[in-house]
């Protein structure tokens, strides 16, 4: 039999293990998809994979520029659409709803919006978003004529349903940014005649800034990341697009869908595809991480 | 100029319609879906096999292997979960140590799913591929379970925090040690925290896809082992509406999965709320 204090060092050996496998699991990732991924950049060079406007995997073209422009076109545009929406309704649910409401009916419903898996966004959007913006294009001359054009499928279609996607993430950390502004500033504002929107606008938006910042840029992060509900609206052609009705791939898409049928440098053009997702994700996140340190 | 009370007005009218636009986009999705959806569920959809691809019959194959995957990556995750964030909570201070574990913690949070499917393609399908088969049930699960380890960790870390510190003093002082303190006193009384992320661990694992595509295989076969090919609902769904083109399976299957994360997310609900409520009293 072992001794008391004996058994307790082997527990907290044994939990310090558990505790570790994030922490490996990320440098696994890493690992993996670097070793994977580097050789395309050594073989090709890395500012020509980068920018090269070219993706052709069964000529040996991996040009990588179409879904990066790709991808920042749609996580900008779901951005400009959710933001706003997002930033608004947090400060309602912080400073104007009434309790009752917010318990029953709007937290419910932002629980849910989050839940919904995103394959579920992806069919809502090709068969309601989709059809109604090629209704759109198809009025319009200058691109009626044009089958890339008016599809449907898009920059725009990617960039509504990911703002819908990134509503919850937007609305709950900006809601708590909001929330956490101490009652005094708000009550100093009051007290000196303020009106309670001047109060919202001029003090609480202004002191909860670093937070509502922080729950802007991980939103960014979500839509970034997102690949299913994408790929289900966005065409998924890789060209540089030219217009907001422009079929459009991004780096997630790029990845799913050529995986399965992938094989030797293609598959690792594909890793070299994650390498770059990686690297913005990383860069998005720490940037989110450093608004949030802020907020204290 | 607009006087300060008119754009007092103006302004709430602004943040409420902003709420409201946000309230009704999800009764959009949930009523379109239904409206499509609804009317292809009944007893036959759900307990029939899928046929040709998935474009006739009903999801009975898939909701089982749902059910297989779930519990496999639940089972896999939670004992490394619950034992880090006691770690985390119980047994570190703070400093550099458990600041790298955290910085991990949170960067494994905010990894794309695709990005795990590439890693668990690279390691658990292709390097792995004598113990677990290639794509398969077991591929799949150690990815899923790789994705939620940060969730998991953070909610029972905060369900740990939530334990008073009276408790443990008052454990110490009959001559309890650490070890006893926190399997006989910590754990029980955070439980239901535990559970609530364990059951929301249940939503994102249900919901997942990306991931899953490069390493579950995507069978519409029930599994019978660990290192056979499988499918979720989500998977399925997916490839349906993009292979098949089968709209209305698709929207008694998006129903479904509708249905299921509601009913996550109401338990969760009411397991919290039976706590705070416990906490008051």
């Amino acid at each position: 039999m072992f001794k008391r204090s004996q058994r307790e060092k082997a527990y907290s050996i044994i939990l310090f293990g558990s505790a570790l496998t994030a922490l490996i699991i990320i440098l696994l990732i890493a690992g993996f998809i670097f070793k994977e991924g580097i050789p395309i950049f050594q073989k090709y060079g890395f500012w020509n994979v980068i920018f090269g406007n070219k993706w052709n995997p069964s000529n040996m073209i991996y040009g990588l520029w179409p879904m990066i422009i790709g991808t920042i076109y749609v996580t900008l545009g779901s951005l400009i659409i959710g933001v706003p929406l997002g930033v608004l309704t947090a400060i309602f649910l912080a400073e104007l709803a009434p309790g009752r409401l917010v318990s029953t009916v709007i937290r419910p419903s932002i629980e849910l919006l989050a839940g919904i898996p995103s394959v579920v966004y992806g069919l809502f959007g090709m068969t309601t978003i989709v059809p109604l913006i090629r209704s759109l294009t198809l009025r319009i001359p200058a691109y009626a004529d044009d089958p890339a054009l008016s599809s449907g499928y898009g920059i725009l279609a990617g960039s509504i349903i990911l703002s819908i996607m990134i509503l919850p993430t937007v609305i709950n950390i900006a809601e708590d940014a909001i929330r956490s502004v101490p009652p005094d500033f708000k009550e100093g504002s009051l007290a000196l005649g303020a009106t309670h929107w001047q109060t919202i606008y001029r003090v609480i938006v202004p002191a909860a800034r670093s937070g509502i910042m922080a729950g802007v840029v991980l939103g960014m992060g979500r839509a970034l990341g997102e690949t299913m509900a994408i790929i289900m609206v966005a065409g998924n052609a890789t060209i540089i697009p030219g217009s907001i009705f422009s079929s459009v791939r991004t780096l997630t898409g790029n990845v799913a869908i050529e995986i399965a049928y992938s094989s030797g440098e293609h598959t690792q053009a594909l890793f070299a595809t994650g390498i770059v997702l990686f690297i913005f994700i990383m860069i998005i996140n720490s940037v989110a991480l450093a608004f949030a340190k802020k907020e204290v | 100029m607009i006087k300060p009370r008119q754009s007092e007005k103006i302004a709430k009218v602004i943040l409420a319609t902003a709420a409201a636009v946000t309230v009704l986009t999800l009764a959009c999705i949930l009523g379109y879906i239904f409206i499509n959806g609804l009317h292809v569920i009944n007893w036959e959809f759900l307990t029939s096999e899928p046929e040709s691809m998935g474009s006739k019959g009903g999801i009975f194959s898939v909701i089982i292997s749902t059910i297989i995957f779930t519990v496999t990556t639940i089972v896999i995750t939670v004992p490394i979960g619950v034992t880090a964030a006691i770690y985390l909570t119980e047994y570190t201070k703070k400093g550099f140590g458990s600041s790298i574990i955290r910085f991990g913690n949170e960067a494994l949070a905010g990894i794309p799913s695709i990005v795990f499917g590439l890693f668990g393609f690279a390691l658990f399908v292709v390097i792995l591929k004598p113990i677990t088969g290639g794509w398969s049930l077991i591929s799949g699960a150690l990815t899923a379970a790789c994705m939620i380890l940060p969730t998991l960790i953070r909610t029972t870390e905060e369900a740990i925090k939530a334990v008073p510190n009276s408790f443990r003093e008052g454990s110490y002082a009959v001559g309890a040690t650490k070890w006893q303190t926190v399997t006989r006193i910590v754990i029980p009384s955070s439980l239901p925290g535990i559970l609530t992320g364990i059951i929301l661990s249940i939503g994102r694992i249900v919901g997942e896809t990306a991931a899953l595509l490069l390493t579950l295989g995507g069978s519409i076969f029930i599994p019978t082992g660990l290192t056979d090919p499988a499918s979720t609902l989500s998977m399925h769904l997916y490839k349906v509406a993009m292979e098949v083109g089968a709209m209305d399976m698709c929207y008694g299957t998006a129903s479904v999965l509708i249905f299921t994360v509601f009913i996550i997310n109401l338990t969760a609900n009411k397991i919290m709320g039976r706590m705070r409520h416990k906490k008051v009293a």
